[in-house]
């Protein structure tokens, strides 16, 4: 093999894991096998209950050089926060 | 600020880099070429132990030893995949690995003789290889560190096998306990000279502590490693073979001999008891393997021809 086989991202949710977190990557020649691939690397020591593989090449990334002004529009928005709010500290429940 | 300033800022705040972030040129080539020998001191570490596979003494060794030959593969994968977020293809790793390009942990180059080796390797090479990897968790390069964070998860085990074996031996027969005398004798300094050269000839070091790559240096780490060892020595009933070892109460540390640095760059540059042997092996493994990725290869092709042909009907 002269040329890589195409790069893979991989997902696992645990047992009691809410979503699919990013673990790693690797190098399959189809879903299946990255499948599979992604069973008996990342999921030895039974780590997850489900797995999704992307193909790499699909993902789109944000891009680092622009984050400042790309997240701007939430840096002021303070009162979308319950902390924002005053509430006496003798009311309970809530 | 320019980009320099920013990343400068980032290491000082301890907010990791990541692939697509401006980086100075010398920080990756550093960072490539710390991952390149990490990945590949994983991947060649297989193969003194795989010598050991079918002859472990029982079943539950066998398997132990087997998982955790299989535990190194995985590790290896992990660095390689950080790697190629800095640009370095998986075949150009593998291809500099079987040329002789790329570096590898010297410890690997040592043979392993008999069934004690394993016990010593899982002890104190994966004992030195811990210390090492513990602090890179924190490294400064995130796909570096996470990829840390699975295999230091991963690592305890294997030596705390390795520590087993050790004390099954050492209460065992003569005979048995003679052979871990021997295998300790045998492994000792090489798991020293793992932490790389005296801080005062390790040309990288200060670049890469300035650019939190590293955190402790090697002397630091080594003096780390003899403390944490002879005590575990001592209650195993086995000899550390350093006639100058010595308690220091004003360091609160041992004090111990030098390490043979003509030994330490003869097996870097190649001539040690195995580099020829491993790099044989490495390179007979993957041309072996040939086949069953060329057939992995058609039958991707032909199943997306299948469900091409479908999808069209
Ligand atoms: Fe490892
Ligand atoms: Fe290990």
């Amino acid at each position: 093999m002269s040329k890589d086989w195409p790069l893979w991202e991989v997902f696992i949710r645990s047992r009691q894991g809410l979503d699919h977190k990013h673990v790693g990557s690797l190098h399959a020649p189809d879903t299946r096998m990255a499948m599979e691939n992604a069973r008996d690397v990342y999921t030895r020591r039974q780590e997850g209950v489900s797995i999704w593989v992307v193909a790499s090449k699909d993902i789109h990334a944000s891009n680092p050089d622009e984050a400042a002004q790309f997240f701007d529009p939430a840096e002021d928005k303070v009162y979308r926060h319950p902390t924002f709010y005053n509430v006496p500290d003798d009311i309970e429940h809530m | 600020m320019t980009e320099q300033e920013i990343f400068d800022k980032k290491i000082d705040d301890d907010v990791r880099i990541e692939p697509k972030d401006w980086m100075p040129e010398a920080y990756r080539k550093t960072l490539i070429r710390q991952i390149s020998q990490h990945a590949h001191s994983e991947y060649v570490g297989m193969l003194p132990e795989a010598n050991w596979i079918t002859r472990a003494p029982t079943l539950r060794r066998k398997a132990t030893l087997l998982a955790k030959v299989q535990d190194e593969a995985g590790h290896g994968l992990y660095l390689y995949s950080a790697m190629e977020t800095l640009g370095m293809s998986r075949q150009q790793s593998l291809d500099d690995l079987h040329s002789g390009k790329a570096k590898y942990s010297s410890i690997f180059n040592y043979p392993t003789l008999t069934w004690a080796d394993i016990g010593t390797i899982g002890w104190l090479v994966d004992g030195a290889a811990i210390l090492n990897q513990v602090p890179l968790c924190r490294t400064s390069y995130g796909p570096y560190a996470r990829a840390m964070v699975r295999v230091c998860k991963e690592e305890s085990f294997h030596q705390r096998q390795g520590f087993e074996i050790m004390m099954a031996l050492s209460a065992g027969t003569a005979e048995q306990k003679e052979m871990a005398q021997d295998a300790i004798n045998r492994w000792w300094w090489p798991t020293l000279m793992m932490f790389g050269p005296k801080d005062s000839e390790s040309g990288n070091s200060e670049l890469s502590m300035r650019w939190r790559i590293k955190r402790f240096s090697n002397d630091e780490l080594r003096q780390k490693f003899v403390d944490m060892m002879v005590p575990q020595a001592e209650f195993l009933g086995l000899k550390v073979p350093d006639e100058k070892l010595k308690w220091n109460a004003e360091k609160n540390g041992y004090d111990f001999g030098e390490i043979d640095w003509e030994e330490f760059w003869r097996v870097v540059k190649g001539h040690g008891q195995c580099n020829k042997q491993r790099l044989d092996a490495r390179r007979k493994a993957h041309d072996d393997g040939a086949w069953v990725r060329e057939a992995a290869t058609a039958y991707a092709e032909k199943r997306a021809q299948r469900e091409a042909t479908k999808k069209g009907a």
